[in-house]
């Protein structure tokens, strides 16, 4: 028996006690030692010889859950029983602790194919002893885990399934395009200013900070190995191919990820919880026409045009530390950009931003509109589209850059 | 009210003068009642009255405007934190929405409180748990996540969590809102159940009359005009009593309701 079992000799009022007894065959009082898996004789305190088929379990004290308990791991039966009585106490006070132990005994008994008389226990923990069966009875009809290659197999099938969701999603918002190119916008010219608005306008500020804060730190950096050749002056080439082909881009891009796409995704997904989308779905209007594609074409438009002004404060920036901190005159800095950095730059740039702004609102749009019933999901939807995009937006940049190298603009 | 004739000690709940408000926003005020041990207890009334306000009142969340709430004779909010502790660990409560941790699953949202406040050990938690879960019908489901469940199975996972400390009082907020009438129905019959055998007093707060009918020993019905109570006693007899215009048209579903 465990520690706190044979703590509860010494004050068995205060802790939980469990005593399996018995009579042998001359009615003497037998009673069960489970550490030395014998049955002791009560007035010698001697091992008996038998081993009686018919015992006794008796729970006496504080079954309570903060009071001193037999372990549940050391509960052993005495070898040879056939029949169990089980009893308690008038004084016994018990709450779930006690519970658990009697369902463990059952068990046994069950695995031991023992007789086990349970009518002396008091009438609550009969009730809930049953009421506990009946629930383990749903067990095998309902709960039980799917095998491993199942869920592996129902992993694949979703990708799969999540895969074709995202190509139809597409694919609508191409045939939704089409109509537009055809002359039926599908939605309302309002909705379309409104999402502009939010889109460019209202990210004027943080897209700022950022394009300005960009040059300045870009020139600080690059300005490093420069001055290990004496070519300073160079500042301005650096910050030219540097904001204009990839940091203004990629930014903006970010930013508007965080900004935009984000609010995309939650937007869209409190509409599908409230059943709004259904509501358009009921009325026989598309939700990718009426409510996506507005928003696709407002980031998608603005994204070059944000990213534009992002290169201006950008070459700003680089021209403030240029001038303030390395000498360089605004004249030089200004000849020097010019000299070496090339239209073809900005071009890709703005390119970039454009296929960008694509990415950012098909991702945002997408979580939002497949996001779930439940109220987590507007959230999940929402980091999922900023995490989607900004993946999205490292790839894209890969692809471009590679491209533009091989192709030599 | 019919309190006079018994002695305070017998209560296990008593409320004496408590007025509630939202800043300077009155919600109740001038409450008087008790619960007696082992009683299912009714709190009702429309929307908005200020049920769940109680509620939350009664096991400790809001602290009372004036008026005082003692649980076993003493006040909640007279206590050092420790002896407050111990005193809240005698309620288990099942909220509107369940509650339970979404980032734990069921058997890891009935096992923290024991964790914290028992000597179990680690197989006796597992057992624990699962006969907690089987006691409410969800047995086997103790690796699943609340997200993954049905709402009525949800808030029978959060009624297995309540019961995880054997409280002795009970609270439930609103227990069959969201739930169809048979699965209601079930829920009413498990708070019977495990008002009988685990000897627990509940509370319920609700405006289901079918419940309220169901399993109420007695009730108050709190009114949003007077912003007092106007009514209280057992439910059935209520109905055929009170003068209370208000209570009547609540009781009886603004006069529909006849036969039972």
């Amino acid at each position: 028996m465990s520690r706190r079992a044979s703590q509860t000799r010494h004050e068995p009022d205060k802790n939980a006690v469990l005593e399996i007894s018995a009579k042998d065959k001359q009615g003497a009082e037998l009673i069960f030692a489970p550490k030395k898996n014998c049955w002791l004789v009560v007035e010698s305190g001697e091992p008996s010889a038998e081993s009686p088929i018919r015992a006794r379990v008796a729970f006496r004290g504080q079954w309570l859950q903060t009071a001193l308990r037999p372990g549940l791991e050391s509960l052993v039966l005495p070898e040879g029983l056939q029949e169990l009585e089980l009893h308690c106490a008038e004084s016994l006070q018990w709450d779930s602790s006690l519970l658990i132990y009697l369902r463990r005994l059952e068990q046994l008994c069950q695995q031991r194919e023992l007789l086990c008389h349970r009518a002396a226990l008091p009438p609550g923990v009969l009730k809930l002893l049953d009421i506990s069966r009946a629930g383990a009875v749903a067990k095998a009809q309902l709960g039980r885990r799917a095998h491993f290659f199942q869920r592996a197999g129902q992993r694949v099938r979703r990708f799969w399934q999540g895969s074709l969701e995202i190509l139809s999603f597409v694919g609508e918002l191409s045939l939704s395009l089409f109509r537009l190119f055809l002359g039926r916008p599908g939605f309302r010219g309002l909705e379309l200013l409104r999402q502009f608005a939010q889109a460019g306008p209202a990210a004027l500020a943080i897209i700022s900070l950022i394009g300005f804060l960009m040059g300045v730190i870009l020139a600080f950096i690059g300005a490093i190995p420069l001055q290990w050749f004496g070519v300073e002056s160079y500042i301005a080439s650096l910050i030219g191919i540097g904001i204009l082909r990839l940091l203004a881009p990629v930014m903006v891009g970010v930013v508007m990820a965080g900004r935009t796409g984000a609010a995309f995704a939650a937007e869209l997904g409190s509409m599908q919880i409230n059943e709004e989308i259904d509501a358009y779905r009921t009325l026989g209007i598309d939700p990718v026409r009426f409510l996506v594609l507005p928003r696709f074409l407002a980031l998608t438009l603005m994204l070059p045009f944000l990213c534009l002004f992002a290169d201006l404060l950008g070459l700003l920036g680089g021209m403030v530390v240029a001038v303030g901190y390395f000498n360089i005159t605004w004249l030089d800095y200004y000849d020097t950009l010019i000299r070496t950095t090339r239209l073809a730059d900005l071009w890709v740039g703005l390119f970039t931003s454009l296929v960008f702004g694509a990415l950012v609102s098909l991702c945002g749009c997408f979580q939002g509109i497949n996001c779930g019933r439940k109220a987590e999901s507007v959230g999940k939807a929402a980091t999922d589209a900023v995490v989607y995009s900004i993946v999205c937006i490292v790839l894209a940049t890969a692809v471009i850059t590679y491209t533009s190298v091989i192709l030599g603009i | 009210m019919e309190a006079s004739s018994h002695n305070h000690d017998e209560y296990l709940l008593e409320v004496r003068g408590l007025s509630m408000r939202y800043g300077q926003r009155l919600i109740q005020e001038n409450l008087n009642f008790h619960i007696f041990p082992g009683e299912v207890f009714i709190i009702m009334g429309g929307s908005g009255c200020g049920k769940s306000t109680l509620l939350y009142h009664l096991i400790g969340l809001l602290r009372p405007y004036t008026g005082e709430i003692l649980l076993d004779g003493q006040n909640l909010w007279e206590q050092d934190s420790e002896q407050r502790a111990r005193l809240m660990r005698q309620l288990g409560f099942l909220y509107q929405k369940a509650g339970l941790w979404s980032s734990m699953t069921l058997a890891e949202n009935i096992a923290l409180p024991l964790r914290e406040y028992s000597n179990y050990s680690e197989s006796e938690l597992r057992e624990l748990c699962e006969f907690k879960l089987s006691l409410v019908g969800l047995a086997g489901f103790g690796h699943y996540y609340p997200a993954e469940l049905s709402g009525g199975m949800q808030k029978r996972a959060g009624l297995a969590r309540a019961i995880a400390l054997d409280p002795k009082i009970l609270f439930f907020d609103e227990p069959s809102a969201g739930l169809d009438p048979a699965s209601a129905a079930r829920l009413d019959d498990l708070i019977l159940e495990l008002r009988d055998s685990l000897k627990a007093t509940i509370v319920v707060v609700t405006h289901e009359l079918a419940s309220i009918y169901e399993i109420a020993d007695r009730a108050i019905f709190l009114d949003a005009e007077s912003k007092t109570i106007s009514a209280s006693g057992n439910p059935k007899e209520l109905r055929k009593t009170c003068t209370d215009p208000r209570v009547r048209e609540f009781l009886t579903r603004a006069g529909k309701l006849e036969g039972f």
